[in-house]
């Protein structure tokens, strides 16, 4: 008994022991040296793998970082401390030097359109694929431009940030959205976008047809009137090929586009009924600085004699928000209007 | 010799194919069939896996547990074998053939834990073959797997693209056309 007990615990230390052996040679015989500086790259990386960089995954971007000196912010995902990280890893940055302000950016689906029979050209019953259905008369809808509304690009997110919502159009959810760009490239009528995720004003069309084309296709659509530039105070909107783009460096989200947009194509995100916005001064804390009234650029402050306390011009103001941004005793609200 | 030969071979990839008859390895079965090239890089690591644990286990059979009337720690040393083989072959490749390591990627140390090689390597000495008998029942098995898997995976690549019902998209269809797979496998049951 006691022999059969030794014997096999004597076959399995001794099979245990020559395996271990040989995989401990094979491991020093069959090194493969990898940079210790990609895989502390590599660590800190998103660890998402979701091909947004271009590489095939997390570990092959830390090692085009490392090897090729590809720019971190060649990954959208990463966060900005981890690119921090990384880039001191690296020794491309000294841990004193002053950092970028990160800019977060999220998808932007730049279509409206309303989801009416009006506007289908036929009812479309294919395979629920935007790619399939653009090979069929491009599509269902009239306007050439217009989302297909068949979820190409909540398939493509590799991170559950878009659903459909109402009207067939995306959802993007910018919480979950890192700005991968899967989404930009499953899309066939390209329509999406990334966009800073602070900015809130957006033009939600991506027609170029004319003014009276756009109009026989969509309720919502851009017709290139040109309102919304003249509305600018930031000279941050202007109209190319019949549609309206803004330009997010210069955009202060005022909302002042919004409120004159005819078509409503331009939005303000989360506030559907958005008319526009008006300063007005708290009059008790106002101590008459004239530096509202030298920064409106619509003169809508009253006053200019220092210590006379300010008040707002309703007519004139268009609610851009610079007086209340400047106000050093910080006493003028921004109120939405009611209608 | 040859004729017999020939009869394990075609016994072990379509009469008692290991996935669809004897239902053993269905985890990379389900898991690893979405793609033909996965299910290809799959199928030829398990096969290269399969001939050398059976060989080995084989030689660890007749040569140590046999004479030392051992037979009973047949599955743990089996394991052991299977281990530190895939764990050996790993290094190797990857070594020797970076491209083919970033090809099978993943799936060479899943392999340790895939049942049908341990279950090649017991039914090797369950039917009492020999050492040729044995390689060649483990390649056969290897090439069954490998088979099974890219029928599976050409299958699942059309289904993917055709309009299914939402409760079966995905395991619910894949698991149907799995059964009816091995269903029609069974037809092979006379052939030998």
């Amino acid at each position: 008994m006691l022999i059969q007990i030794i014997s096999a615990v004597l076959v399995l230390g001794v099979l245990g022991f020559i395996f271990g052996a040989i995989l401990s040679y094979a491991s020093v015989k069959f090194e493969v040296h990898v940079d210790p500086l990609i895989e502390k790259t590599l660590e800190l990386m998103p660890g998402a793998n979701c091909g947004g960089c271009g590489y095939p995954g997390c570990a092959a971007m830390a090692e085009a970082i490392v090897k090729k000196g590809v720019p971190v912010e060649t990954c959208p995902v990463i966060s900005s401390l981890n690119r921090r990280r990384v880039e001191e890893l690296l020794g491309l940055t000294q841990p004193g030097d002053e950092a970028k302000k990160p800019v977060f950016k999220a998808a932007l689906i730049k279509c409206n359109g309303l989801d009416s029979d009006e506007y289908k050209k036929f009812e479309y019953l294919g395979v629920a694929n935007c790619q399939a259905a653009v090979l069929l008369q491009n599509g269902p809808w009239l306007c050439p431009h217009r989302c297909m509304g068949l979820g190409s690009c909540v398939a493509a997110c590799p991170f559950g940030a878009i659903t459909i919502g109402p009207h067939h159009l995306p959802v993007v959810n910018e919480d979950k959205c890192t700005a991968c760009g899967n989404c930009l490239r499953a899309c066939p009528k390209q329509i999406i976008e990334l966009v800073d995720k602070e900015k809130v004003v957006h033009v939600k069309c991506n027609s170029i047809e004319r003014g009276p084309d756009t109009r026989k296709v969509c309720q919502v659509g851009c017709i290139g009137c040109g309102i919304c530039v003249k509305n600018c105070a930031f000279d941050a909107i202007k109209v190319e090929n019949n549609l309206a783009h803004i330009d997010y460096e210069k955009c202060v989200g005022c909302g002042a586009c919004v409120a004159k947009c005819p078509q409503k194509t331009i939005i303000m995100e989360d506030k559907p009924a958005f008319k526009g916005r008006r300063a007005v001064i708290r009059q008790e804390e106002c101590i008459g600085c004239t530096i509202c009234f030298k920064v409106c650029k619509f003169s809508a402050v009253n006053g200019g004699t220092p210590k006379e306390k300010h008040a707002i011009y309703p007519e004139k103001c268009v609610g851009c928000g610079l007086c209340a941004e400047k106000c050093p005793k910080k006493c003028i609200d921004m109120e939405d209007k009611a209608s | 010799m040859t004729a017999s030969l020939i009869g394990i071979f075609v016994v072990a990839v379509f009469i008692e194919n290991y996935v669809l008859n004897q239902i053993l390895g269905l985890c990379p079965f389900i898991g690893v069939s979405n793609k033909i090239d996965s299910a290809l890089g799959m199928g030829l690591a398990v096969t290269f896996v399969m001939v050398m644990a059976g060989v080995v286990c084989w030689s660890v059979q007749t040569f140590l547990l046999v004479p030392l009337q051992l037979e009973y720690l047949q599955t743990i040393s089996f394991i052991l074998v299977i281990a530190a083989l895939v764990q050996f072959v790993e290094m190797v490749i990857r070594k020797t053939a970076p491209a083919l390591y970033q090809a099978l990627g993943v799936f060479l140390p899943l392999i340790t834990t895939n049942c049908a090689v341990l279950g090649v390597a017991l039914l090797n000495v369950k039917k009492n073959y020999g050492l040729l008998e044995s390689a060649v029942n483990s390649f056969g098995g290897g090439t069954g797997f490998l088979f099974a898997l890219i029928i599976m995976a050409g299958i699942r690549e059309r289904l993917d693209i055709s309009d299914l019902p939402d409760a079966m998209k995905g395991s619910p269809v894949a698991f149907v056309t799995a059964g009816l797979l091995a269903t029609a496998f069974m037809g092979f049951s006379g052939l030998v």
